[in-house]
């Protein structure tokens, strides 16, 4: 009995959380399917009536212009940037984190421990020399994704997990004449999916939302991502409430979809790394 | 700060007789090692290593972007004016003590309420799993969406959602409040819709943490009759001790890093200037506003210094977990 009251309380408390934690993330779905004129409208911007797919006919119409940029490109930049950020980061860190981790050289102590230093440099901290160096390169979209691709947090990572896979695989392998590429290749990527997973997931979490970087670098439309594009279109006057929250839903559609089928993986991606950093 | 565990550079002696292969193989492997590295480290050093020394020297210089003069050498001018002159101290130190307040309120709510939701989520209950998805998910919200909700929820007209709210409340009494825009409020509003975002990510790390901890200790303490709060002092607590301090003083940095909300809502949402800028805010308009390379990179040398302290006690702590 003392049991079953406990469980109803449990599940109450949670549930008003839920639904107060929910209540932004429903008032943006709401919202995009709503006239932009009932959008902020009170307690009533809540309210489902006038449902339709409007604004975002309307975002795919109206940005689809020279003048107001396009709404699929700023979709394919960003697509395009965290694309290149991710496949590029996985190879060219993996590779690296195994060569630091499995392998006997002379310099692999030093080359790890400047890893770990770089590690604390945060992204911030170099961005205005960054944006000073790279003056000539603003608005080209490969300036956007080249400075993250090489992750020293994601060197970090594989490193880690490499080092848990037993030398004696490895091993067997060299007797039968395999060599580090092929060890790699064959060996020490398929049964790393998870690391693979993980990382993967939380650099395109993190790229996907990128602004700092876009920021400095692009003010031509033709190839801003979409974060950057969100925080323009909403500064407009007057705005668009309806079309705005339509093209914040595009905007993160992408990443709850991957978090919907990938959600064991992205949850266990941010505890491990986390707790691991 | 290695923990690599390596197989003992001196063979044993009985392995004696492997050791020209041995050798050998180091040495083929040496220049493999380095081609795998090439690529990661070439863009370490290129968009890493090269800029941060580029910052500490450009800190030291008076440098305009698109201007034809060569930077010029001021010494640590920059450091001393952003440190002590009256004119533009008052505006760093301002920054870098709404820096303070945002963590100071940051850092205890977010981690209070992810350990809150973590022990809350930690049962056997039914849809437990979508409860989870429910507090994680806006962990996948970019921040320049964040900013635009919240700045509806807030917006400081009757038809603004919080106002609405408190009107229909209040009978009418309260309801006009100018939340982004009141120097009272504007931090405050940015704290909450932060830690609104971030919640779900200290969640995980804490559920995590709390399952690590044997089910015995928790039967152990039925068996003595403790009541659930307790079991939560002296069992749940001192289990997830130091993944706590650990999500406290990882939460601190990130908050630290507390940037794209604050521009875009001061840029575009109607927020207080005044009342939220934090560092990284000042040296983003000094470098792009006001086209003073020198100072802003001042400004983020200063930043490094102080998130490299935090990230070591943070260092500490965690390495403290594995011992």
């Amino acid at each position: 009995m003392n049991r079953t009251i406990r469980r109803i309380a449990d599940h109450t408390v949670l549930g008003l959380l839920a639904l107060v934690f929910a209540l932004p993330v429903l008032y943006l779905v709401i919202g995009s399917l709503k006239p932009s004129d009932q959008v902020l409208a009170g307690l009533s911007g809540f309210l489902p009536t006038n449902l339709s797919l409007h604004n975002y006919a309307a975002v795919l119409h109206s940005l689809s212009s020279d003048s107001t940029g396009h709404f699929w490109r700023f979709m394919g930049v960003s697509l395009l940037v965290a694309a290149t950020v991710v496949a590029g980061g996985l190879v060219v860190n993996s590779m690296a984190a195994y060569a630091l981790s499995r392998l006997e050289w002379g310099g692999r102590k030093l080359l790890f421990t400047l890893v770990l230093l770089l590690m604390l440099i945060p992204f911030e901290s170099v961005a205005v020399p960054l944006f000073y160096l790279f003056d000539t390169q603003r608005n080209t979209v490969w300036i956007q994704a080249a400075p993250f691709i090489a992750n020293a947090f994601s060197v970090y990572q594989f490193h880690t997990f490499f080092q848990a896979i037993p030398l004696s695989i490895e091993e067997a392998a060299r007797i039968d004449g395999a060599g580090p590429w092929r060890i790699l290749f064959r060996i020490i990527y398929p049964m790393s999916k998870p690391a693979f997973a993980s990382v993967a997931i939380l650099t395109f979490l993190t790229q996907w939302g990128s602004f700092l970087w876009p920021v400095l670098m692009v003010d031509d439309p033709s190839v801003r991502p979409l974060p950057l594009e969100i925080s323009v279109f909403q500064g407009q006057q007057p705005p668009d409430w309806g079309q705005i929250l339509a093209f914040g839903v595009l905007l993160v559609l992408p990443v709850v979809v991957v978090f919907a089928f990938f959600q064991r993986w992205f949850v266990q991606g941010v505890a491990g790394s986390a707790v691991k950093e | 700060m290695s923990t690599a565990v390596s197989p003992s550079p001196t063979p044993a002696p009985s392995a004696a007789a492997a050791r020209p292969t041995t050798q050998r193989r180091r040495s083929r492997d040496w220049v493999h090692a380095l081609l795998m590295t090439a690529p990661a480290l070439a863009g370490l050093i290129a968009f890493v290593a090269v800029p941060f020394g580029y910052a500490v020297v450009l800190s030291l210089h008076k440098a305009r972007l698109g201007s034809d003069r060569p930077p010029a050498f001021v010494g640590l001018e920059q450091y001393r004016r952003i440190l002590t002159d009256p004119d533009l101290s008052g505006r760093f130190l301002h920054a870098l003590l709404n820096n303070l307040t945002f963590a100071l309120a940051v850092v205890p709510l977010q981690t209070g309420l992810a350990l809150a939701l973590a022990v809350l989520l930690n049962r056997k209950l039914r849809a437990i799993g979508l409860f989870r998805a429910v507090f994680f998910l806006p962990v996948v919200f970019p921040m320049a969406l964040v900013a635009v909700i919240w700045r509806l929820i807030l917006a400081r007209s009757d038809q603004g959602i919080l106002n609405s709210l408190l009107h229909q409340l209040s009978f009418g009494h309260w309801g006009s409040f100018d939340w982004l825009g009141s120097p009272l409020t504007a931090m405050a509003s940015v704290v909450v819709l932060s830690v609104w975002q971030g919640v779900g990510f200290q969640m995980v790390i804490l559920l995590a943490g709390l399952q690590a901890i044997p089910d015995e200790r928790y039967e152990a303490a039925q068996l003595d009759r403790a009541s659930r709060w307790q079991q939560f002092r002296h069992v749940t607590l001192p289990g997830i001790r130091t993944t706590l301090i650990f999500v406290a003083l990882l939460t601190s940095v990130l908050s630290f890093r507390v940037f794209d909300q604050v521009y875009i809502l001061v840029r575009g949402g109607g927020l207080n200037e005044n009342a939220t800028r934090t560092v990284m805010y000042e040296a983003v308009t000094t470098a792009f506003d006001q086209n003073n390379i020198g100072r802003a990179s001042a400004i983020t040398v200063v930043f490094f210094l102080i998130v490299l302290v935090l990230t070591l006690v943070q260092r500490r702590v965690a390495r403290g977990d594995d011992a």
